[in-house]
């Protein structure tokens, strides 16, 4: 049984000329366990797959299904469908004011106990559990009581993200170029931290422009989108060959 | 007013919780007011002459006066012959002696207001418990009470009385503290300030008065807590604070209404004095009837609120939560007489549906040093419209003045509007006066991270809203402050689609 299925979808972005469309007819299986990257030029549609899975406002489907664990997700509000595990860690993470991070979280780790119907964890274990894994990620636990992003680096914004990631516990991560700019030392925790949340039963679809990233998360597949659909699937060599050949020669 | 009750007012969903209607039997008197009116409100109070003069003149001069028409709000010309000026519970008039005796409809609307029960006993008039004084869950706060016209009692009168505090009706004060009374009243806000001021001047029926003595820290938080219940009628309390040199007193103020579909009209006087070292903080939370989606029924609620700080170094700080009223037509303010004395407020407006709110301060420097800060936060959504005004003085007495001023308006859809007017008026040259002011929309970036996390939109607006509310949720003491979140919470309900 697969974890998330994508079907022959087609969607566009809506901008102030007209919807243009984006993907074109995209198919994609994740089955528990394993991990994609989707790799693939500026404009190929890495970003809209991500954003249209998660249910941004701003784009239209066109046709195709997309399901997690059977679920149809298309037809949800975006918070059904990270109630129901799809989770998107945002390249460009946004600043909330005056929200703090432990706010935040806790707002976020309540709604998904309750759409499970499961008890909300105690306060004082869970801001243990968070102080934790802030430690973990080389973030200051002081950073938990400033709002969220708030004048966080680039660096911290990521690793933020990926803190959630560890603390939510989702079903399936969607990473949106979450290694764009990181230095070597970020992206290593960053790394570290998606390799913790690996298991058996959930799995990540990694969107990369540089196979940097695959170096410390070794895919069990490799994707190659362009022009709204993938044109070649392979192993973690195909990035490798990615980056000595650039994308000219499948296009 | 205690922990729970405010909670127990926005817990119970859209609706407007508090707006259900007490069937107690009621003294009202027919709408309607001229002379006789006044000397029978007076009257029921067995005022001495002097006050009932004071009333008279106050009413002469209301007479002569027009309704104020500057506001950036719209409505249809009152008739103030509609009005019932006075309206008391029945029962109260011959003063219950037991909880039994106090009618079962009045303690239900504690209950349903959240009041705890040994205080529902003490408010009804009845001898408290000395165990139940001993609990820590109401102790902290004291609260009067006012019904209508009329104020229903006072708890933890005693205690308060050991470290000489004063705190109970005005009416009451007339009679038991009337040198304190005669010097101040009007003091702050004279009778013919403005067009409502003189109004309540005139037909102000009950409120709450306060006074702390010379170097007393007031032992709890004092509250009041106002409720129109009569249909058709007004409500015109007015309430005296007396800080005297080197105390400190904090004073809640909490109010409710029940739905009706004509509009109701809420004119109160709060006139604030601190001497010399001593500090006022006034925080409200008002939560008068909005009226229903259509703008059919609400509050208005117009309203004069001043301090003075009347001696050195003296500091009056208001913080405001308004959520509520069809209308509201506010600007507490502060006159900074002594040197070196600060004033300061804090304001969190939020109108949606046809609400519509012109509220801000004045901030009036005349002694040296003198400081004011204010920081608005106004929040407009669905079709309402949301103003700040706001003056800031500085006369040419005031030598090094500084004022800071930061407006920030937050709209939530594209059907509501956001004003702002500042006036600035220096006459000294030494003054520094800054002004920040910014109009940001809820993002739908905001919300789609919130969304992303799973949490639900309104959950999400509301966070987002009191993230943007949080520099004046802090200056609101502890308990308010999660209660004033959770206010928004219940008045952004539809706000997002």
């Amino acid at each position: 049984m697969s974890l998330l299925n994508v079907s022959d979808l087609h969607a566009s972005v809506v901008t102030d000329d007209g919807p243009q469309p984006i993907l074109k007819g995209l198919t994609l299986e994740v089955k528990p366990g394993e991990v994609h990257a989707i790799m693939g030029p500026n404009g190929s549609g890495k970003s809209t797959l991500a954003n249209v899975l998660s249910g941004r406002p701003g784009y239209i489907v066109d046709s195709g299904t997309a399901t997690l664990n059977g679920q149809g997700l298309l037809e949800l509000e975006p918070f059904e469908r990270a109630q129901l595990g799809l989770f998107l860690a945002f390249q460009y993470p946004v600043e909330i004011p005056g929200v703090s991070n432990m706010e935040f979280l806790k707002a976020s780790i309540d709604s998904l106990a309750r759409a499970r119907g499961e008890e909300q964890p105690n306060t004082a274990t869970f801001m243990k559990q968070v102080r934790e894994l802030a430690g973990s990620l080389d973030l200051d636990p002081a950073f938990l009581k400033r709002g969220v992003n708030e004048g966080f680096s680039g660096g911290e914004k990521k690793r933020n993200e990926i803190m959630q990631l560890l603390l939510l516990q989702p079903k399936l991560a969607l990473l949106d170029e979450t290694d764009s700019g990181l230095d070597i030392d970020a992206l290593k925790v960053v790394a570290e931290g998606v390799n913790r949340y690996r298991s058996a039963e959930n799995g990540v679809v990694l969107i990369t422009h540089y196979q940097r990233l695959l170096d410390y998360i070794v895919p069990d597949f490799v994707h190659v989108l362009s022009n709204g659909k993938i044109i070649e699937s392979g192993d973690k060599s195909l990035a490798l060959e990615l980056e000595a050949k650039g994308y000219a020669w499948l296009t | 007013m205690s922990n729970s009750s405010v909670d127990d007012l926005v817990e119970a969903g859209s609706e407007y919780h508090a707006g259900f209607v007490t069937d107690v039997e009621s003294e009202t008197l027919p709408p309607g007011l001229d002379e006789s009116v006044v000397r029978y409100i007076s009257a029921q109070k067995k005022e001495p002459e002097w006050l009932t003069e004071w009333r008279l003149k106050a009413f002469a001069q209301w007479q002569e006066m027009r309704e104020p028409k500057w506001a950036h709000v719209h409505y249809p010309p009152i008739n103030f012959q509609d009005i019932s000026y006075y309206s008391a519970p029945k029962s109260q008039t011959d003063g219950p002696r037991s909880l039994d005796e106090v009618d079962p409809e009045l303690l239900r609307t504690y209950e349903k207001l959240g009041i705890p029960l040994h205080e529902q006993a003490a408010l009804a008039g009845v001898v408290p418990d000395p165990a139940a004084i001993g609990t820590p869950a109401g102790a902290n706060v004291a609260v009067d009470v006012v019904f209508d016209s009329v104020s229903i009692a006072t708890t933890f009168k005693e205690t308060l009385a050991e470290a000489g505090v004063i705190f109970c009706p005005i009416s009451e004060a007339v009679h038991s503290h009337p040198e304190l009374v005669q010097r101040y009243l009007g003091s702050v806000i004279p009778q013919r300030d403005n067009y409502y001021a003189a109004l309540n001047s005139a037909v102000f029926s009950d409120g709450s008065f306060v006074y702390i003595p010379k170097g007393v820290r007031c032992p709890m938080e004092l509250s009041t807590y106002f409720r129109i219940n009569e249909r058709n009628t007004g409500q015109f309390e007015r309430t005296l604070i007396i800080a005297d040199e080197g105390s400190h007193v904090s004073y809640l103020e909490g109010c409710t209404a029940p739905m009706r579909d004509e509009n109701q009209l809420h004119a109160a006087v709060v006139e604030l004095v601190a001497m010399g070292d001593a500090q006022i903080k006034y925080s409200t939370v008002q939560n008068w009837y909005p009226g229903d989606e259509n703008g059919k029924g609400g509050i208005y609620n117009f309203v004069t609120k001043r301090g003075v700080c009347a001696g050195s170094r003296a500091k009056i700080s208001w913080t405001q939560v308004e959520t509520g009223s069809a209308i509201t037509w506010k600007y507490p303010s502060v006159v900074l007489r002594g040197d070196d004395s600060v004033g300061e407020f804090y304001s969190v407006a939020l109108t949606n549906n046809r609400q519509q709110a012109d509220t801000g301060t004045k901030m009036i420097h005349m002694g040296k040093n003198t400081k004011s800060t204010i920081v608005s936060k106004g929040i407009s959504a669905g079709g309402s419209e949301n103003c700040y005004r706001g003056l800031v003085r500085i006369s040419p007495t005031a030598h090094n003045a500084r004022n800071f001023t930061q407006c920030d308006s937050l709209l939530i859809g594209d059907q509501c509007g956001a004003h702002t007017f500042p006036y600035i008026e220096n006459k000294n040259n030494s003054a520094t006066i800054e002004h920040e002011a910014s109009t940001s929309k809820v993002s739908d970036d905001q919300l789609f991270a919130c969304q992303q996390r799973g949490i639900e939109t309104e959950q999400a607006v509301s966070m987002i809203v009191n993230g943007f509310c949080k520099e004046v949720f802090r200056e609101l003491p502890m308990e308010f402050a999660v209660e004033a979140g959770k206010l928004l919470e219940v008045s952004l309900e539809g706000a997002v689609g």
